[in-house]
């Protein structure tokens, strides 16, 4: 009798503290080497530290939007927090997807004391987005295939030269980033670009700028396939995130130069979903306030090309880095930022058109 | 033994010739009831067999399909979101080329604050923007600024009386006394469960008292949904909480048209002075709030499409498939520029026909030579013919890709056989010609397939009867043989058919620009765009044409003369 | 061998041989012909070759070596379209998809003959099976025999001069098959086809035919009509394969004219018989004598006959014949057959009586 009670005893004393201590949560990003470098830079670092901590991935970013709609439709969120670019995180706060935080609560100030939503600054472009990384679209081409007598392109705009720089392109399937291009290559200035582009008229002089090079244009829908198109030599010049670039010159010393003309920032950081239960978020919250400190945020910089967030964390880039950044000084003379509010207002009327464009 | 059930002469007479009523059965039960009971037990039992499949299929299937189908056609958002600005809005009329009145202001105010406190204006805004560009940022900076109007007024209200700021205070003036009038809540409990999604049931511990609510209706509206959301979304205490600003702006309201001088209820002085004093307020008209917002605002249009999308159910989204539009004068074609739907439904099906085609003439000969090899060779070319099922579905696109690209494996061959020159490469990945290779190739076994079942059982003496009643070979197959492999054509064509139809991986992998299929539209509005009403219209009108093509089939060739085995 | 000459032949094989594999030969130096109008059926275990050689004449199959003559012209490299050839098969191939008159329609149409002629084709050959109802059928709604007069009027609807079939009754039940029987030799008589039929049914044969070959392992054992075959079997194969027979083994004694010999038979019992294919004493042999020709009444056999002592095993009551099974000389199968006459007696089991026959009736063939 008396060991069957002590027996019962322990198994629910170890039931008890099990059921307090293991979180087990799940995180939602790319996969591939952005993952890896979450993985590297806050995640290993933290569950180090938090042994009854674990984190499960999910490769679902590019798909994060749908998802979570469709999960809070079926009322069962199964994820603790998601990696999403700036553009998603917006339609996810506005669709009451995403939880609204305070920065200066949640998030942990820099070292010299600036709260977090000083040191995020306008990187925080959404009530519930939570900064990560700075990344750019932009160009790289074949280094060989560059005409004989011509220097390799400079500028933007030699994307749409085929006499001066003849071969195919590799572009993205969406209107996002060639508009622009587009309209900055047939001389509209760079301030009013978006101006024009809200008219009628400036969307239909983007497409006859991008019909002179579209026969020799092949779309691209995943970021991989441009490094793979620049590899193979299917096509000259093409776009792609800046770190996708950055592998294929570095990792597999690929005859390949970066472009940084006219390049496009843009951010990635996280969401919590809204809905989370209290013990999840707290968990979820604990993690940020470290994960996104000013030194975890320029660790990430050593595994991957992308520009930390943070004000605090530039200077703690590695030095060997620092020309990958797409905020290095030398590769952001002449850049453009991705206009979120814009392309939430315009980007189902400008797809619409860019698809019936392409169609034809 | 077998004499004794029959009714031989020695038989004697059976039972069911002397009763003069129904049939008997052995128990003297009717036979007919018997029966039945017996079959009905047999009934369930097949029933109870097959159920778990029912199950399985109404679940997985049957549901998803009836959800899609009432998704292209569901719009209560416009409705539930603003309730009473589509109500007031009805008696609008938009060709009059002016702004709404007043009153639809007024009452867009209220359903907006409502709304973006629950955070819902936004979703609307997404919606709203898929008809009229640019209402999403409108919905957005709008929701941020809705508190202003509503915050200059308390800071006016707190000069002439510091109480207005106690959310205490409010509470009791507007809990008021006498009958407490119940409609008032119930109506606001329906909007907001409407609004959230939320259950409002339950004790809220407080109702407008009769008298306030005739007094100051829009004071009463905005803080009967104030209490609603706070104390059964929020789960808070309404009377310590501080009311919303719409609330105050609520007040200001009522204050300009109600006679208060009459009233005794709780807080009746405070309201008797702040009448008296109300110029010190400095009122703005609701419509000039919203024009200053956004000039848009007082721009009749996007009233119009208000108006136009507030009914519970919508035929837009069917419209907009179909590459019309919706608009408050009726329904109108899209702008050239973005017709795209029907065409890709056009070119959705004339593909999807090349490669059922393509798949007849490439995979009939094998089928053939399957069904009359000798077993041991049959085998082997069926594991050729299966080993594509055996791949993943990417590996075998991206094959394709590897082989068709320009730099790839048969350009490479034709350069170096000098078929084709260096600085010409063919482009063969990309467009229609990749889409309907890599297809057929990845459809074929469900041509071979049945093709190949049905085959086998003709028998070959068909052939030899054909030509010895003098038929050629060519004639004897194609009078003989042939007609009778129509059912596995049939059969291997509709399932090629509608496979291919609803393909997008790999059209989206290989297809360019003029190799895609109306399923990658539908993949880009569930995944991306987000408008999943406009991807379940486009959805519903690809099964409609699905059915509609079986019908045809069924028709034409008969659908009994479609054979899998 | 038949009275008809190499030359007058209609249908001849000429040394032929056949081998599917490189290795055995299914058909051995065949050699045929037939005259026209003749009924010729080839008989024969399955595996014996008869239906290979069907198939080389209707052109499905191709002679390793050898040459087949059709009206003195060798069709070997005809091909079977061409050879005007009409064919029943077994399981009667009837096109599913094609209603009756569309099948009989079929070979007409091919030949490019005009409709109206077609039509007046196709109703006289239904007329001639009967089936002049069921033009607008699908063979699926016909019953076997029906489908089988289907058959039988599309292999004569074109008018061919010869015409194959192919095991046609295989399918019917027993009843059927004999009416058809009857039907299609009628049929072939009335229009002077010439008709090769395969059967292994040795009934159908003899009934049926002219002239039938009887195949073993690749040959022709014997090619006779039916009354020399059963009466007069050429070898201990045929005898066994046609009809009922009973054998007893012994070896031969004394040969005493072209048409008489005695066998001392391995009990020691000394009886005589007709020599076919043995020709010295010391030879084995087998003797076979059929059941009816086996006589218990010494009254009417001849003088000097020998007598065998026969021991009664069973005796089967079978309506019109008594059918009695004794030992004889160590055999225990030898079967009497008796008429059920007024004076026939019925033996029982156990008893022992005396059997004899005729010399000319015991025939001495190859062990």
């Amino acid at each position: 009798m008396q060991l069957t009670k002590t027996l019962l005893a322990g198994t629910a004393l170890a039931l008890l503290a099990g059921g307090a201590s293991a979180m087990d949560l799940t995180f939602v990003s790319w996969g591939g080497a952005y993952q890896n470098s979450q993985l590297k830079a806050y995640v290993e670092p933290y569950v180090k530290e938090h042994p009854d901590v674990s984190v499960t991935w999910d490769e679902s970013s590019a798909e994060a939007v749908a998802k979570l709609r469709a999960m809070n439709e079926a009322g069962n969120i199964t994820w603790d927090l998601v990696d999403v670019v700036a553009a998603d995180a917006i339609r996810l706060c506005d669709e009451g997807l995403a939880m609204e935080y305070d920065p200066d609560e949640l998030l942990a100030p820099a070292p010299d004391g600036t709260p977090a939503s000083e040191d995020f600054g306008d990187m925080i472009v959404s009530d519930c987005f939570i900064p990560q990384i700075v990344y750019s679209t932009a160009v790289g081409y074949r280094t060989d295939m560059v005409p004989e007598g011509e220097d390799p392109p400079s500028s933007i705009c030699d994307l749409f030269d085929l006499q001066k720089y003849p071969g195919k392109r590799a572009l993205e399937k969406r209107p996002i980033n060639n508009m622009e291009w587009a309209l900055y290559c047939d001389g509209v200035a760079k301030d009013d670009i978006y101006d024009v582009l809200a008219t009628d008229e400036g969307q239909e002089r983007a497409l006859k700028k991008l019909d002179t090079i579209k026969s020799d244009v092949v779309w691209w829908n995943a970021g991989a396939d441009t490094p793979q198109l620049l590899a193979d030599g299917e096509v000259f010049m093409g776009s792609t995130y800046n770190g996708r670039l950055y592998s294929v010159i570095e990792d597999q010393h690929q005859p390949v130069g970066m472009l940084w003309d006219m390049q496009v920032f843009d951010l990635d950081g996280w969401i919590i979903p809204a809905g989370l239960p209290e013990d999840r978020l707290k968990a979820v919250e604990d993690f940020l306030k470290f994960g996104t400190d000013t030194q975890r945020l320029a660790d990430q910089a050593k595994y991957i090309s992308y520009g930390p967030a943070r004000k605090s964390s530039a200077p703690l880039v590695p030095e060997n880095m620092k020309q990958h950044m797409p905020t290095d000084p030398e590769n952001a003379k002449n850049t453009l930022l991705y206009n979120y509010e814009f392309w939430a207002d315009y980007r189902d009327d400008i797809d619409a058109k860019f698809q019936a464009w392409l169609a034809k | 033994m077998t004499d004794t059930t029959q009714n031989g002469p020695m038989g004697g007479t059976p039972p069911e010739e002397k009763a003069s009523g129904p049939m008997l059965a052995a128990d003297g039960r009717p036979l007919k009831r018997s029966l039945n009971r017996a079959l009905r037990r047999q009934k369930l039992r097949a029933l109870a067999l097959i159920a778990p499949l029912l199950i399985f299929v109404l679940v997985t299937f049957i549901a998803p399909i009836a959800d899609m189908l009432f998704r292209s056609v569901e719009n209560d958002i416009v409705s539930n979101t603003l309730p009473s600005t589509t109500a007031e809005l009805k008696s609008w009329d938009h060709t009059t080329g002016q702004p709404p009145s007043e009153a639809v202001f007024e009452d867009f105010y209220f359903d907006m604050f409502a709304a973006s406190e629950a955070k819902q204006h936004t979703r609307l805004g997404t919606r709203l923007n898929y008809e009229d560009t640019g209402v999403s940022s409108m919905f957005r900076s709008s929701g941020r600024k809705l508190d202003d109007l509503g915050k200059d007024y308390l800071k006016a209200l707190k000069k002439i009386d510091k109480r207005w700021d106690d959310g205490a205070f409010v509470y009791s003036l507007m809990q008021g006394q006498g009958t407490p009038d119940t409609a008032v809540v119930d109506h606001s409990r329906t909007a907001i469960h409407k609004l959230t999604g939320a259950e409002t049931a339950g004790d809220l511990g407080f109702a407008p008292s009769e008298a306030v609510a005739k007094l100051l209706p829009d004071m009463t509206r905005a803080y009967t949904d104030f209490a609603v959301y706070t104390g059964l979304v929020d789960g808070k205490d309404v009377a310590k909480e501080d009311p919303w600003e719409s609330v105050y702006v609520g007040l200001v309201l009522d204050l300009q048209k109600a006679d208060v001088s009459g009233y005794d209820g709780p807080g009746a002085d405070l309201l008797k002075t702040t009448k008296a004093d109300l110029g010190q307020i400095p009122v703005e008209s609701l419509k000039d709030f919203f024009a200053k917002m956004d000039k848009k605002w007082i721009d009749p249009d996007i009233w119009a499409t208000i108006q136009t999308y507030s009914p519970k159910y919508t035929s837009g989204y069917f419209l907009n498939a179909i590459d019309l539009q919706l608009t408050p004068d009726g329904i109108k074609q899209r702008d050239e520029d973005q017709q795209i739907y029907i065409m890709l439904f056009k070119r959705t099906l004339f593909m999807s026909l090349v490669i059922t085609f393509s798949c007849i003439v490439l995979g009939y000969p094998v089928a053939w030579l399957l069904a009359n090899l000798p077993a041991a060779k049959a085998n082997l070319l069926m594991i050729l013919v299966l080993l594509p099922f055996w791949t993943s579905l990417l590996v075998r696109t991206s094959a394709w890709k590897i082989m068709l690209q320009q730099q790839g494996v048969i350009n490479d061959v034709l350069v170096w056989l000098g078929m084709v020159d260096d600085g010409h490469r063919l482009v063969m990945i990309n467009n229609q010609f990749g889409t309907i290779v890599a297809m057929t190739h990845i459809l074929l076994p469900f041509m071979i397939l049945p093709l190949y079942s049905v085959m086998q059982g003709i028998p070959p003496s068909y052939l030899r009867a054909a030509k010895s009643l003098g038929a050629t070979n060519w004639t004897a197959f194609w009078r003989v043989y042939f007609p009778q492999s129509v059912p596995g054509i049939g059969a291997g064509s509709i399932l090629v058919f509608i496979l291919a139809i609803g393909y997008y991986i790999t059209p989206e992998i290989v297809g360019g620009t003029t190799g895609t299929f109306i399923s990658n539209r539908i993949a880009y509005h569930i995944s991306s765009s987000l408008n999943w009403g406009l991807g379940a219209a486009l959805g519903a009108i690809l099964l409609v044409i699905v059915l509609l093509l079986y019908w045809a089939y069924d028709r034409i060739v008969g659908i009994d003369n479609v054979k899998l085995g | 061998m038949a009275a008809t000459s190499e030359s007058e032949a209609f249908v001849a094989f000429e040394r032929v041989q056949k081998s599917y594999d490189g290795e055995a030969l299914v058909v051995k130096d065949l050699n045929l012909s037939m005259p026209k109008g003749e009924f010729l059926t080839m008989l024969g275990p399955s595996g014996s070759g008869k239906t290979t050689c069907l198939m080389m004449l209707a052109g499905f199959e191709t002679a390793t070596h050898g040459e087949i003559k059709l009206d003195g012209v060798s069709i070997n490299n005809i091909p079977p379209h061409k050879r005007g050839i009409g064919m029943v098969f077994q399981n009667y191939a009837l096109f599913p998809h094609m209603t009756v008159a569309e099948n009989l329609s079929f070979p007409l149409e091919v030949r490019k003959m005009g409709k109206s002629d077609r039509e007046a084709k196709i109703k006289r050959a239904l007329d001639m099976v009967q089936m002049g109802a069921f033009a607008g059928r699908r063979p699926t709604q016909l019953s076997g025999g029906q489908q089988q007069r289907i058959a039988l009027a599309r292999a004569l609807v074109f008018e061919p001069e010869l015409v194959l079939m192919d095991e046609p009754l295989g399918a019917l039940d027993k009843q059927l098959r004999e009416h058809m029987q009857f039907e299609i030799t009628r049929l072939a008589h009335d229009l002077g086809i010439t008709t090769v039929y395969v059967t292994h049914d040795q009934t159908e044969a003899l009934t049926m035919s002219d002239r039938v070959a009887v195949f073993n392992d690749g040959r022709i054992q014997q090619l006779a009509p039916p009354d020399i075959l059963y009466e007069e079997p050429e070898n201990s194969f045929v005898a066994q394969f046609i009809g009922e027979n009973n054998t007893l083994e012994g070896t031969v004694k004394e040969i005493t004219g072209p048409r008489s010999c005695t066998v001392q038979l391995d009990g020691g019992e000394i009886i005589a018989a007709r020599p076919v294919n043995v020709s010295e004493p010391g030879q084995r042999t087998r003797v076979s004598i059929r059941p009816e020709r086996v006589e218990m009444n010494k009254d009417r056999l001849q003088e000097g006959a020998h007598l065998l002592k026969a021991e009664v095993l069973e005796f089967i009551y079978m309506g019109d014949i008594f059918r009695t099974r004794l030992r004889v000389a160590g055999n225990n199968d030898f079967v009497v057959k008796t008429r059920n006459a007024p004076d026939q007696v019925r033996l029982k089991k156990g008893e022992t009586v005396e059997i004899g026959w005729l010399p000319d009736d015991c025939r001495a063939l190859d062990a």
